[in-house]
């Protein structure tokens, strides 16, 4: 099998195109599985909010692996595969809930909250026949464990030693956007599970993609709400690897308005009840839309009081769900509580302007299978991974990702 | 003839046509998703009425968050309007099965009713699926003979959503 991978190639030296193949290819996603999301990257897990209390635990996915999270008895948060280390069944069947320890169904296998195999049903045997094997080693048959951080209420995971702190990882420029979002603690608000018919990738290229925002997501242009003339820009890590794209409310939105084309600017349309989009300034700044992503499989997102965190989660080489945590502060008055009900109606699976992105992912993948050594071209804004100011009109931050996942797959 | 919400008429046994007139309520709004004809579709609600569709999973933990969610039929003309003429998705119709009509009670004025649906979607390519499927949680109001939601609630037994929803349910 791995021959056939062995005539797969990246463009050298070009961050600019990309094979259609790597979106189709279930020996590329495999090694996806090995190389990223069990390779030097940071995942995210959970945020503190969900388990506040010893022993709150819940399920979710690095890639392929289902993994539990859980506020260990020393009040840290412990994650591990959710396996048992005897048969390999999952320990957790049910997606959250509260536990003393963890006791595999299949066999009565039980897992302290660091994931310590604490005991084996029968390890004497009946009536002195049977039993464990003399040599077998209780300390070494423990779960999988990850090695876990936390920054400002978000918990992330990584399976390698080779990933440093997650502060590190995103650098401090990026950091700045997680300490301007989360400033309180966090409430949730609600949750969305999203099926997308293609692979993770496009997701996560959708993300980091400026370029589009304005031109698939027509519903700010026809009602006349915003305008890509806002001020703002691309930041991307030094890395690469990781990226923000933000607007705020500058008077030159006003000088340049209605100067740029955009499809669909149909003056006309009013919105009949204009009052989700109204925003209250909560983070000390303009900033009106901020999108940031950490790779691989982050996205925070705060699109006026709209707050969230949306999870990629890789389903096989053409299939992916998407998370999305809905947030809110723990402070929200009824009124606040309120708007952050209505402005949700922009985002999420039936999001006014995010909906497309449920879609336009498929139409990629179902293109891609036609020819999987054409190529994607990705020319906008030069070829490199430079952010800019002002101008959100780039894929900088798309080909910054492509050298995330080159660095990660060894191409 | 119009009988009024009472506790009275919701019993079993007296509300026999109050249950047929919800029944047709139920499958004038189901018909008038399903032949598109969705500027319509704010009409079966009180001028203040309020929609929200959301998940069992967050509905069954106490979580607020709707992925669509309408307070008065301003907002859902936008919603229409939006799908009408900025939302990009691809062509596909709905079919929604409705059973178990359950009239919940009647007290004050407001008939509370539920029901069991499924929603069959079919794209443009011939791909069908059960969409979605769960249960409403209604109260209804009589305004001048008619029958208006004057809250309808749409809890998908899923929390998952293939791909977009954009044509309410």
């Amino acid at each position: 099998m791995e021959g056939n991978l062995s005539s797969f190639a990246m463009p050298a030296g070009d961050l600019s195109h990309v094979p259609f193949r790597v979106y189709t290819d279930a020996e590329l996603y495999a090694r996806e599985q090995e190389r990223i999301f069990r390779g030097p990257t940071w995942n995210f897990l959970a945020l503190e909010c969900e388990i506040p209390k010893v022993g709150d635990y819940k399920t979710t996915y690095v890639g392929d692996a289902p993994v539990i999270v859980v506020r260990g008895d020393d009040g840290r948060i412990n994650a591990m595969v959710n396996r048992c280390a005897h048969k390999g069944s999952l320990i957790c069947y049910k997606r959250a809930g509260n536990v003393r320890e963890f006791n595999c169904v299949y066999h009565n296998w039980t897992y302290d909250l660091s994931g310590k195999l604490t005991g084996v049903a029968f390890r004497r045997g009946v009536a002195g026949k049977g039993g464990l094997a003399a040599d077998f080693d209780q300390e070494s048959h423990g779960l999988e464990r990850l090695r876990v951080d936390t920054y400002r209420g978000l918990v992330f995971g990584t399976f390698s030693d080779a990933t440093p702190p997650f502060l590190d990882y995103i650098g401090s420029e990026l950091s700045a956007n997680i300490d301007r979002v989360f400033i309180k603690p966090l409430r949730v608000v609600g949750y969305h599970c999203q099926a997308l018919p293609n692979n993770w990738k496009l997701y996560a290229e959708n993300n980091r993609d400026s370029y589009h925002a304005s031109l698939l997501h027509v519903f700010h242009n026809t009602f006349g709400v915003v305008r890509t003339s806002m001020g703002g820009g691309v930041k991307i890590s030094q890395s690469g690897w990781h990226h923000l794209s933000f607007t705020q409310r500058e008077p030159v939105a006003d000088r340049d308005a209605g100067r740029e084309k955009v499809r669909s600017l149909k003056e006309q349309y009013r919105l009949a009840d204009p009052s989700m989009m109204e925003h209250k300034l909560e983070l000390g700044d303009q900033v009106t839309n901020a999108i940031q992503t950490v790779f691989p499989s982050l996205v925070v997102q705060q699109i006026l009081n709209a707050l969230a965190v949306r999870q990629i989660q890789p389903k096989g080489v053409d299939r992916t769900e998407l998370v999305w945590t809905i947030l809110g502060f723990a402070d929200d008055d009824a009124e606040m509580a309120e708007l952050r009900l209505k402005v949700n109606n922009l985002v999420g699976p039936a999001g006014l302007i995010s909906m497309e992105d449920g879609c336009v992912g498929g139409f990629v993948q179902r293109a891609a299978k036609a020819d999987p050594t054409a190529t994607v071209v990705m020319p906008m804004g030069g070829r490199g991974i430079t952010g800019s100011e002002g101008s959100r009109v780039t894929e900088a931050a798309v080909r910054g990702f492509w050298k995330g996942w080159r660095e990660c797959m060894g191409y | 003839m119009s009988l009024q919400p009472t506790d009275e008429a919701t019993r079993l046994d007296g509300g026999a046509l109050l249950r047929l007139r919800i029944e047709a309520l139920y499958a004038e709004y189901a018909q008038t998703i399903d032949d598109d004809r969705l500027e319509d579709w704010p009409g079966f609600f009180a001028e203040d009425g309020k929609y929200r569709v959301t998940t069992r999973e967050n509905h069954d933990s106490g979580l607020t968050l709707a992925m669509m969610y309408c307070d008065g039929r301003g907002m859902m003309r936008d919603r229409v309007s939006a799908l009408r003429q900025a939302n990009i998705y691809e062509p596909h119709v709905y079919c929604h099965l409705t059973s178990s009509v359950r009239l919940v009670d009647g007290a004050s004025g407001v008939i509370r009713a539920q029901a069991n649906f499924a929603v069959i979607r079919t794209m443009q390519e011939g791909d069908q699926s059960i969409f979605a499927c769960g249960r409403t949680y209604d109260r209804i109001v009589e305004t001048d003979g008619r029958l208006f939601f004057k809250e309808r609630l749409v809890v998908l037994d899923s929390r998952q959503v293939d791909t977009l929803l954009v044509i309410p349910i």
